[in-house]
């Protein structure tokens, strides 16, 4: 494969003033990918700052309610700053103050990648400006306040839908300003290479250690692997090591929003088609002319027109699917992993447990399917009650 | 030589670049008669984009206006055709990767040849990815115009070895706009450009009042100017072009003065 490229997916599709600045990131990445220094410090990080290595908790209550496969979740929710955000930006951050950058970017849907960076930054002492859509400053009003704590500079973003895609795209622009000093702390496996690849490896410690979890508690892998996808970052995490073991069914959940027949959804694979934008080709919500789609989801992590490169190749090559998932069936999942095993969910992985609720009914009972929880869902329970008719102001 | 190489035989060039269809393209076609009866070496029309991420707000804004104008890309190749047949300036679109990409590389590049468009810029598509576009357009004689930024060291060489019509000068780091002073050295990197090609190279970004453009056609071959006519097309609307005529004169009078 092309270099930088998944199959046909991936690439370098960013302006020239941004390109010497890929190149240097690639090439410290490369240099300190494999330094056991390096991987020594971020392993200590990891464990001692983010709590890792994270639980795999067998669901007994939700796996008797739903009476089929059991189900075990992977408890990213536990981690320090509540998801999965901060395996990759600890990752980041370092390679960042490796290279000599005294300012991390970066920039945020619900809030939990800007609350990362935001966290990495104040532990190193670095400066940090995260671009977040006025719209989820809106719905996430907690996490901006979170950031702001942490010493972050919180710039709402206007243009556009006002949401993810903004958000990258300011952060893009700001990253053309001002290189010399600043590393862009992409959130998710998406972006121009090395990107999509940095990410997924800082990520895929979630899938090293449930398999390795899975091979202690259960004496053999899973059946299936499911994860919601945004931009995919962990969804890959929770998928990168399995893929070569053929038996494991590896499930994206995406967000279709008030659902794939409508234009409020932002379910990239089921409604996308193959496109060039934010760095990478992949596949995009988009217009016949090539207009990205003004996607809808109720969750503003998955409120994102596109995919990352490595799930566009994982769908193309049939290794991973890729399944919509409503913002009634998201709901209906948060509600139900609240009430009956006491985790409350972010509502991006409320996704992920939506579509296990479909399938594990219809498996064995000695089936077993892992759910990543990417998060924790506190951020989320003002919106929820709002959706369900309830007044409340955080 | 090519149409786009032929504007910069007779001195340097100005470079102008609007909108296609802000405020609406019956506005966008009389602007360009002006700008080409103004003197202008060479037109960029930009197509809009939902998502333009090289831009500035100026042209950011543009393109929303347009967009919600209802714009679309066929809608500009008939305005191409219809404006072909009054003007002789070569022109140039640009425009970003998605939208080419999304018409059909091939297609989108039969109708630049049919309608008479002379090259093309996609801000987003660097030298590592140009062989995604540039074949289907140096098959029909139309430039893939390449970019050179004040952070292309060690990158220039390979850049200007194989670029087409002219080279792009991006003057200053971060998104198009204008500002009130630029940094670069921009006669460092047209020396760095010359010692590997004579083709002609033009400065962009930042640039809206006639000393900066003859200061940078000066140290190059022309000034590209795009936010400071996007804002007079803002301010006066449907009247834009006869203030854009105006404009565009005395920006070439200084260009060629230079």
């Amino acid at each position: 494969m092309r270099k930088g490229y998944f199959g046909i997916h991936g690439g370098q599709f960013i302006p020239e003033t941004l390109m010497n600045a890929v190149i240097e990131l690639e090439e410290a990445y490369n240099r300190f990918k494999d330094d056991p220094e390096f991987n020594a410090e971020l392993k200590r990080l990891l464990d001692d700052y983010a709590g890792r290595p994270s639980r795999l908790y067998f669901a007994e209550r939700l796996t008797r309610h739903l009476g089929g496969a059991k189900i075990y979740l992977k408890r990213e929710d536990l981690n320090h700053t509540g998801a999965h955000k901060i395996n990759n930006v600890l990752g980041q951050a370092l390679l960042a103050k490796k290279m000599g950058k005294k300012r991390l970017i970066a920039e945020t849907g619900a809030g939990q990648h800007g609350v990362a960076t935001a966290t990495a930054a104040a532990l190193m002492d670095m400066e940090c400006v995260v671009f977040m859509g006025r719209e989820d400053t809106v719905r996430q009003a907690l996490n901006v306040y979170r950031m702001r704590l942490l010493g972050a500079t919180v710039v709402p973003v206007d243009t556009g839908t006002a949401t993810l895609k903004d958000a990258v795209s300011a952060a893009m622009r700001e990253w053309t300003s001002r290189i010399d000093d600043t590393h862009y702390c992409l959130g998710s496996v998406m972006g121009p290479h090395p990107f999509p690849t940095i990410v997924r490896d800082f990520q895929s410690v979630i899938s090293r250690e449930m398999r390795a979890q899975f091979l202690e508690k259960e004496g053999r892998l899973p059946d299936a692997v499911l994860a919601c996808v945004g931009g995919g970052s962990n969804a890959i995490g929770s998928f990168y090591h399995f893929i070569g073991d053929k038996g494991v069914r590896l499930i994206g959940c995406e967000a279709a929003g008030r659902g794939v027949d409508t234009f409020e959804t932002a379910a990239t694979i089921a409604t996308g088609r193959l496109g060039i934008f934010h760095g990478m080709k992949s596949y995009f919500c988009q217009d016949e002319y090539g207009q990205i789609a003004p996607v809808y989801s109720i969750s503003a992590g998955l409120d994102y027109p596109g995919v990352g490169p490595e799930h566009a190749w994982l769908h193309d090559i049939g290794r991973a699917e890729y399944v919509p998932v409503t913002d009634d069936e998201a709901v209906e999942a948060f509600e139900t992993l609240s009430r009956i095993e006491g985790v409350i969910p972010a509502i991006e992985s409320a996704h992920a447990v939506a579509h296990a609720m479909k399938i594990a009914p219809e498996m064995p009972k000695d089936a077993i399917v892992g759910i990543t929880i990417s998060g924790r869902g506190d951020k989320d329970v003002a919106a929820i009650a709002r959706y369900r008719g309830e007044d409340i102001h955080e | 030589m090519s149409r786009i190489q032929k504007a910069f035989s007779d001195g340097k060039a100005f470079i102008a670049f609007v909108t296609c269809g802000d405020p609406d393209l019956g506005t966008t076609a009389e602007v360009v008669k002006a700008i080409s009866a103004a003197g202008a070496g060479i037109i960029e029309l930009g197509i809009p984009f939902s998502d333009p991420t090289a831009e500035g707000p100026v042209i950011q804004g543009a393109n929303m206006r347009a967009l919600a104008g209802g714009v679309t890309t066929d809608k500009i190749f008939a305005m191409v055709a219809e404006l072909r047949r009054d003007i002789d300036t070569p022109l140039v679109f640009m425009t970003y990767a998605n939208v080419v990409f999304s018409y059909g590389t091939e297609r989108f590049a039969d109708r630049c040849a049919e309608v008479g468009i002379d090259g093309l810029i996609l801000p987003d598509v660097p030298f590592e990815e140009k062989e995604e576009f540039a074949p289907a357009f140096r098959q029909r004689g139309i430039d893939f115009i390449s970019l050179v930024a004040p952070t292309s060291c060690g990158r220039i060489a390979q850049i200007a070895k194989a670029a087409e019509g002219f080279l792009y000068i991006v003057s200053s780091l971060g998104v198009t706009g204008v500002r009130d002073g630029i940094a670069t050295d921009i006669g460092a990197i047209v020396r760095h450009v010359r010692e590997v090609t004579s083709i002609p190279c033009a400065v962009g970004f930042g640039i809206s009042t006639p000393e900066q453009a003859a200061k940078m056609a000066a140290a190059s071959d022309g000034a590209i100017v795009g936010s400071a006519i996007v804002k007079l097309i803002a301010a006066h609307g449907r009247e834009a072009p006869a203030a854009v005529g105006e404009y565009v004169r005395g920006m070439v009078a200084a260009v060629k003065g230079a």
